[in-house]
């Protein structure tokens, strides 16, 4: 196993998911679908301002009320001290965390959680929220970044003072922190420069918007174990903030991980979770509680919006000397933006000399940012990618070619200082460069964007149990939550080592007292770090096999050798045997020493970086200015595409969010600082009829680090879509659009501006 | 050996190049702390290390070599 | 509140159950009957996991009350198979690998149901443009357009 081609037997197949069947029938249990006896309907009091002191809150009416079992306000939880929390995106706080699940002193957004619920309805639930009075003293609030910058800006968190900063500051301001990256020099770099160009962007937040809202069941018995069925990107994540935000040991909690319907970074945290277990311990009955949509938009995530400015310069021949970037991202109420990511994969995918990113990050009374799909990197492309095709007209070079001049390769260092190695970026320069889309011709109104992308990958820890059963079937026991058919994946790679029938192979996710811990579903990892434990796993179990085989016919271990699903002599010396397959060791299980079971746990090292580069062509009606996608291709470096399809299936779905970002996505606030559009009407994300057909290119450019190859590839795709529609809607009217999302008001502007 | 700007700020004057020996990752920390007092917790808690190209975000024990580039990184995380 | 008594057919078998006025048939469903396929995504009618085929048409439960379902004839998910068969539609789904999360799923199935029992040869477009009430934010929507072009060619003997 060492990464190299080879002719694979399951690998590359495009077999039907272990879990496709309940998936299709409505039979999956995802975290709304569960029930137990006497459970407890919970439900959350959201403070309406977006910025407000709680003087007092009285829950007394509501205690009383027939039905109410439970009230909780932030009394009730414990103060816990600070401590970084990694969940997807640049490090947070547990305390921050603890803050946001339930507002402490100050309403800091407009859906912060105040009190919380639990009743014998739904109903009774709703009317007892009616009756908590709540005495609010209103605050100016602040919403956007460069308005929370000011030195006059009103302070979402009082006593914050920026890191990053030498010296420390005194004063207290909304800048959590200030980050930087050098490579070389960037003055000199730019004094070599023919052509300069400087560019600023601003951004929207957007939301992961996973269709299936938060849910969660918690139930606790007489021995205070805590039972918690939810849909989550991590199980052993909610074990541990549970844990961390109540004050419990670990092992208090038992996590089951429901079917997830999307996450994308959004569901690397909690927020109800705590509360239902919370109050699940207090009255000693279930406790469900499922988020409305309304509440989602209001209370989770969202990504940042930005302010962005980067300049590039280059020689007249086309070769970067210079880039520079300074990015503002919110970080919503509690510091935490992936503004450190956007400065360390904006310039990536080019071979630099110069290179400045300064980042901040800056906290303003909106819902807390959480990760979504390569935090940070879809913004600083927008930016980067815009200004290379600006400075490609410019310099009267094609957008590709500049990118195939300065491109990064094995060897080049990343901006963020260390080297690459085997990388797959100009690989799918190269695709692009031979796809029927690239010259393909374009009608009226119409114009074609390329973009490129980024992302680091991630590997992290990683547990996996097979086991085999008496029939030769095997049972690979997995830690991380299934969200977009990585039990294919799982399964098609202890296949391969194994060497048996993908139908004897069934694949699950076990609970966090059930296997090993693994770290979340995020970071592009599972196929890359699960897929690791399971072949070492698998390993471990042909190893046993062998061992077996050479109990029963009487010889060393070591004059045994697994091939094609079989223990076989390794040479004639060993003696003559007929080959044994798995399942006829496994009958023999008992009598050689008892059930075969392999097992791996580890902390995943080694995951390759991945590149996408990204062609979109846009129709734009002049009268309406709407834009329409009419065309879209997707190119990735993939390592190894381990289930193709489920591969393209992640360029797609990037894409279209990327797509529906650059669009039409945002978050619209009013004067007061309240949410106005939480809902899918008007936080309007692509459906069917604004897409085509997404086209996609796996390109395999295998990472040596990984038994088969593999690459993460699920967060790449959704890095290029804003550049490249950008980039497309130039090419089409000859408007520079520099703020997203480049909805139809916004081009009708642009069109008007330009006359 | 390469810190990020902001510790190179805090903890060594601006340096963000130093030169040290050391066999792996804790015997670096152990010898920054010593070179610049105050460093040590923070590179501890928070950051992952890029060693000659690879990067380790739990890196403890990583093994590091007498020309190795070591890079030290904020934990880098995903969505 | 007094609770209101219903009888209707689900699926093809007669149902009864007892029900509040306010409550939604998605809640019914879920709630009453534990047909939990049918999935809450928005609650205001925007995004189609919550279709069921009421009397021929694709209702979103979320905006039916419980009560609407008295003398009629509704189809859930649950009932897309047929005992251990699955439905053209359910089979393709899973060929294309028309879903990665899997909670929209549902809804989609329903809805492209409706559509072949009345347009057993749509074109790109039209799929497109029936199915633009069911979001989708996990595929890009590009393989559940191929699963639903492919069963229908399949159901129409090609």
């Amino acid at each position: 196993m060492d990464g190299q081609t080879r002719d694979f037997k399951w690998i590359g197949k495009r077999t039907v998911r272990p879990d496709g069947v309940d998936k299709v029938t409505g039979r999956a249990n995802f975290g709304a679908d569960f029930s137990l006896p006497g459970m407890l309907v919970g439900k959350v009091l959201r403070s309406p301002h977006a910025h407000a002191r709680i003087l007092s809150i009285d829950t007394g009416k509501a205690r009383v009320l027939p039905g109410v079992k439970a009230v909780i306000t932030a009394a009730d939880l414990p103060d816990i001290p600070s401590e970084e929390a990694h969940f997807g995106e640049d490090p947070t706080d547990f305390r921050y965390v603890s803050h946001n699940v339930m507002a402490r002193g100050k309403a800091l957004y407009d859906g912060h959680v105040v009190a919380a619920v639990a009743a014998t309805s739904e109903a009774i639930a709703e009317a007892a929220l009616g009756l908590i009075e709540v005495e609010y003293d209103i605050l100016p609030h602040v919403l956007d970044v460069e308005d929370a910058m000011k030195p006059d800006a009103p302070l979402v968190i009082e006593d914050l003072i920026t890191q990053g900063i030498t010296p420390t500051p005194k004063k207290p301001s909304n800048i959590a922190k200030r980050i930087q990256y050098d490579l070389g020099d960037i003055a000199a770099g730019f004094k070599k420069a023919d052509v300069v160009i400087k560019r600023r962007f601003t951004t929207k937040p957007v939301h992961q918007g996973y269709i299936e809202p938060h849910a969660v069941v918690a139930s606790t018995s007489e021995d205070g174990q805590s039972l918690v069925w939810c849909s989550s990107q991590g199980h052993f994540m909610v074990r541990a903030s549970c844990a961390k935000l109540l004050g419990l040991d670990v092992s208090q909690l038992r996590v089951m991980p429901a079917e997830i319907g999307g996450g994308f970074g959004g569901k690397v945290t909690v927020y109800q979770e705590p509360l239902a277990v919370l109050m699940s311990r207090k009255t000693g009955r279930p406790v469900k509680m499922v988020m409305s949509r309304e509440e989602v938009f209001r209370g989770t995530g969202p990504t940042s919006g930005s302010v962005m400015t980067v300049k590039i310069g280059a020689t007249k021949k086309g070769k970067i000397t210079a880039a520079e970037a300074t990015l503002a991202f919110q970080a919503g109420a509690y510091p935490g933006s992936p503004v450190g990511l956007g400065c360390m994969t904006a310039f990536a995918p080019y071979d630099l000399e110069n290179v400045k990113t300064v980042g901040y990050d800056v906290v303003v009374n909106r819902p807390k940012a959480t990760a979504y799909r390569a935090p940070g990197a879809p913004l600083a492309a927008f930016a980067a990618e815009s200004v290379l095709d600006e400075l490609a007209k410019a310099l009267n070079i094609a957008p590709l070619e500049l990118r195939e001049k300065n491109a990064a390769r094995e060897g080049t260092q990343a901006p963020y200082g260390p080297r690459f190695g085997v990388i797959g970026y100009v690989a799918t320069l190269q695709a692009l460069r031979d796809h029927p889309h690239y010259m393909a011709p374009l009608g009226p109104n119409q114009g074609r964007g390329i973009a490129s992308g980024f992302w680091m990958n991630f590997g992290g820890q990683s547990s996996a149990v097979i086991n085999v059963n008496e029939d030769g079937t095997v049972v690979v026991t997995l830690g991380h939550p299934d969200i977009g058919g990585s039990r294919a994946s799982m399964a098609l790679m202890a296949a391969e080592v194994l060497g048996i029938d993908i139908t004897k192979v069934r694949a699950i996710i076990g609970d966090t007292h059930s296997i090993g811990l693994s770290d979340i579903t995020g970071g592009s990892k599972v196929t890359f770090a699960s897929g690791m434990a399971v072949v070492k796993a698998a390993n471990d179990v042909t190893g046993q096999l062998r061992a077996r085989a050479a109990m029963i016919w009487e010889v060393d271990a070591d004059g045994v050798v697994w091939e094609d699903g079989h223990a076989v002599a390794s040479s004639t010396n060993v003696g003559e045997f007929e080959p044994l397959s798995l399942a006829q060791i496994a009958a023999m299980a008992a009598k050689t020493g008892g059930p075969i079971s392999g097992h791996a746990s580890i902390n995943a090292k080694g995951a390759g970086p991945g590149f996408g580069t990204h062609i979109c062509d846009v129709e734009v009606d002049r009268e309406t200015g709407r834009v329409t996608v009419v065309r879209y291709t997707a190119i990735q470096d993939a390592g190894r595409a381990i289930h193709p399809s489920y591969v393209e299936g992640q360029l797609q779905g990037g894409a279209a969010q990327g797509i529906g970002w650059a669009l039409n996505e945002e978050y619209v606030y009013g004067d007061d600082g309240r949410l106005q559009n939480p809902g899918f009407l008007d936080y309007r994300m692509p459906v069917a009829s604004d897409l085509p057909m997404i086209d996609t290119v796996i390109v395999e450019v295998p990472n040596p680090n990984h038994p088969f190859g593999v690459r993460g590839v699920g967060e790449v795709p959704i890095v290029p879509p804003l550049a490249a529609v950008a980039n497309a809607i130039e090419d089409a009217i000859g408007v520079r659009m520099t703020d997203l999302p480049m909805s139809p008001p916004r081009i009708l502007a642009a069109l008007e501006d330009k006359l | 050996m390469v810190l990020t700007n902001e510790l190179g700020n805090q903890f060594a004057g601006g340096e963000t190049k130093v030169e040290v020996q050391a066999k792996n990752v804790r015997q670096l920390i152990r010898a920054l702390e010593e070179r610049y007092p105050g460093m040590g917790p923070e590179l501890e808690a928070g950051m992952a290390v890029a060693i000659d190209g690879e990067i380790y975000a739990d890196p403890f024990m990583e093994p590091i070599g007498p020309d190795s580039e070591v890079y030290f990184l904020p934990r880098i995380g995903g969505g | 509140m007094k609770k209101s008594h219903v009888t209707t057919t689900i699926n093809g078998e007669p149902v009864e159950f007892l029900c509040e006025p306010q409550q939604t048939l998605l809640d019914v469903l879920r709630d009453e009957l534990n047909l939990t396929g049918s999935k809450e995504g928005c609650s205001s009618g925007d995004c189609g996991a919550c279709s069921v085929i009421m009397d021929g048409r694709v209702v979103c439960t979320c905006l039916a009350l419980g009560v609407e379902a008295e003398g009629r004839s509704i189809d859930t998910i649950e009932g897309m198979a047929e005992g251990e068969t699955l439905h053209p539609l359910q089979r393709w789904f899973l060929e294309e690998a028309a879903l990665q999360c899997g909670f929209c799923t549902p809804g989609f199935l329903v809805a492209a149901k409706a559509l072949l029992d009345r347009n057993p040869d749509p074109t790109e477009t039209e799929v497109r443009y029936w199915l633009a009430g069911n979001l989708c934010r996990c595929t890009g929507y590009d393989k559940i357009v191929r699963a639903v072009l492919s069963a229908g060619a399949e159901m129409r003997g090609q």
